[in-house]
């Protein structure tokens, strides 16, 4: 798989777990930006969420996301919970 | 409908369709916030099979939902062993668990096992819930040292008490080899499973698609 397209399937599995966490429909979960807040934005997304969310991003994407990683920055938008994500696979 | 049946720690209640039909349903409910979130479907995958002749009790967990056992005394052993009397109180003939309840099906059972999870992923996703909650208050945790100090005792996860013993046991908990179960993915009943759900919802679909797998195989 090239980088290009791991790149955009981690879009995809990012998108699809918070179209499953949140109950979203896929449109509107597709037209999430960079910029679009999620902690702290979505009154639904409290910390049980949180934590199966990432719980669901690490069985789905095989990766270790550890406590001292997570914090409210990489929480705040899906620009930032989208890069932290892929570093994490790049890593 | 809600039946009352005699455990070694008292009286508990347990969700009953009995009409004394051939085949009948011992069903083990998913865990702590999950089985909120699961609780309606599984009533719903219950209420199904019942039309299609099959008995089933949902009996609640000890320290769980109605029961009035104190839940920071439970362990996993004290849960197996109830799932093993309610199995043999009730004659069930089958077992179906969901999620979780997966850790605590007696091995003599045929049955299915539905999206099944460890105990120790379930801890971990708790822990992490804790984490989360308590930095949000201001308040430093990690999961280390939650878990070393919820072996000597005990910690509330999710507004649920467990016991040292019940986090020390969990800590350990892998999913057991499904022997006579057969595993049912979510993937085989389509859709995202409701336990993922932020704010508890209901999907008729799933209940259809569970019930009808568990309904194919009995009258095969």
């Amino acid at each position: 798989m090239s980088s290009q397209a791991a790149a955009n399937d981690t879009d995809t599995v990012l998108r699809q777990v918070l179209q499953d966490v949140l109950g979203l429909s896929a449109e509107r979960v597709a037209a999430f930006t960079p910029d679009t807040g999620l902690f702290g934005h979505l009154p639904e997304l409290d910390s049980m969420a949180v934590a199966g969310l990432l719980t669901e991003v690490e069985d789905r994407l095989g990766i270790v996301i550890e406590d001292d990683e997570v914090d409210g920055e990489m929480l705040e938008t899906y620009g930032a919970l989208l890069a932290f994500v892929r570093a994490k696979r790049g890593a | 409908m809600i039946a009352g049946w005699p455990t070694p720690a008292g009286e508990a209640y347990a969700v009953s369709f009995d009409r004394g039909r051939r085949h009948r349903l011992l069903v083990l409910p998913a865990w702590f916030d999950e089985s909120n979130k699961l609780r309606h479907f599984t009533v719903e995958v219950m209420r199904r099979l019942d039309g299609a002749g099959v008995d089933g009790f949902l009996p609640d967990l000890p320290g769980c939902n109605e029961s009035l056992a104190p839940l920071e005394d439970q362990t996993l052993d004290s849960w197996r062993a109830e799932a093993a009397e309610a199995a043999w109180h009730f004659s069930a003939t089958h077992v179906l668990t969901i999620r979780a309840g997966a850790m605590i099906a007696p091995d003599s059972l045929p049955g299915w096992r539905y999206a099944p999870v460890a105990g120790n992923s379930q801890l971990r996703a708790l822990l992490r819930a804790r984490v989360l909650a308590s930095r949000e208050a201001g308040r430093d945790e990690d999961r280390e040292r939650l878990l070393e100090e919820g072996r000597k005792n005990g910690l509330e996860l999710a507004g649920y008490r467990l016991g040292a013993m019940m986090i020390d046991n969990l800590a350990a908990a892998e999913l057991p080899a499904a022997g006579k179960q057969r595993d049912v993915a979510q993937g085989d009943i389509g859709g995202a499973g409701l336990w993922l759900r932020a704010e508890p919802d209901y999907d008729p679909r799933h209940a259809d698609a569970l019930a009808a797998i568990v309904a194919m195989e009995l009258m095969a």
